[in-house]
């Protein structure tokens, strides 16, 4: 018995982004693993409480783990690996995000014009999205 | 608009589409709540640093609430396994031979990784120490 694959988009844009989507869905599984897996290498398990862990999960940023039993967060939980780890993640769940939510909003608005608005203003979203992000990386 | 579909919402209840249309819906309403969760999350803390606004401290009051972390954790857990699942059988179309046990599978994953730190979750929320 052959098993054909699932169907997936036409066109290049629409391809390029359907596997977009996939990879880094799978690039951000193994993000969210590997820092709560450093979160336990630092000895989260007896400084942190659960929220704690998975605030640091999913954004590994020192704010989100400050009100904590940490002594000190400048040892391991607040360097420049965590600030590129930081963008990286954004970049890729921004992406991600936004383009979903095109995906899903396009499903319901057919009319051209309605969809180049929709498109301008996500686009927007996700710009603003990635310079908060930036800033309050490299602020904290 | 379901309308312009041609389909109308008593359709869509009665139309049973099992496993994959549950997980469909379940996609889709996961990953805008947590859009809406970031979202919130972002702009609530950007208004209380800044400015001190109070609408962003009942805002981050309420993100912050046992209940709001139960229903992100929810969300992205769900999210998650669901595109982790998704992402593997497009990758290796062999594996939707085994669909029907994936999604088994999947559920059998979330109920403990769901169920345990929801349990500590209301434990905490109900009976602070």
């Amino acid at each position: 018995m052959s098993i054909s694959p699932r169907a997936r988009p036409t066109g290049s844009w629409e391809h390029l982004l359907w596997t977009f989507t996939r990879l880094s869905g799978l690039a951000l599984l193994l993000f969210g693993a590997f820092s709560l897996a450093m979160g336990f290498v630092y000895g989260g398990r007896t400084q942190l409480d659960l929220p704690g862990f998975m605030r640091w999960m999913f954004f590994p940023n020192p704010n989100h783990v400050v009100n904590s039993d940490i002594p000190d967060v400048t040892a391991g939980w607040s360097n420049a690996f965590w600030q590129i780890y930081s963008m990286l993640m954004i970049a890729l769940a921004s992406a991600h995000a936004m383009n979903g939510v095109r995906m899903v909003l396009e499903d319901y608005l057919k009319r051209p014009l309605a969809v180049a608005v929709l498109r301008m203003l996500i686009g927007g979203l996700w710009i603003a999205a990635l310079i908060v992000a930036v800033y309050v990386i490299l602020a904290s | 608009m379901p309308a312009s579909r041609g389909v109308s919402v008593l359709q869509a209840l009665r139309y049973r589409g099992r496993q994959g249309m549950l997980a469909w819906t379940l996609h889709r309403l996961t990953g805008l709540g947590i859009v809406l969760f970031v979202g919130m999350h972002v702009v609530a803390a950007f208004f209380l640093q800044q400015f001190g606004d109070p609408l962003a401290t009942a805002l981050t009051a309420f993100y912050e609430s046992w209940f709001t972390q139960i229903f992100v954790y929810f969300c992205v857990l769900y999210h998650a396994l669901n595109g982790g699942r998704l992402a593997l059988m497009d990758l290796f179309p062999g594996l939707l031979r085994y669909q029907h046990e994936l999604v088994w599978l999947q559920w059998a994953v979330f109920a403990p990784a769901f169920l345990v730190p929801v349990f500590f979750l209301i434990r905490s929320g109900l009976f602070p120490s």
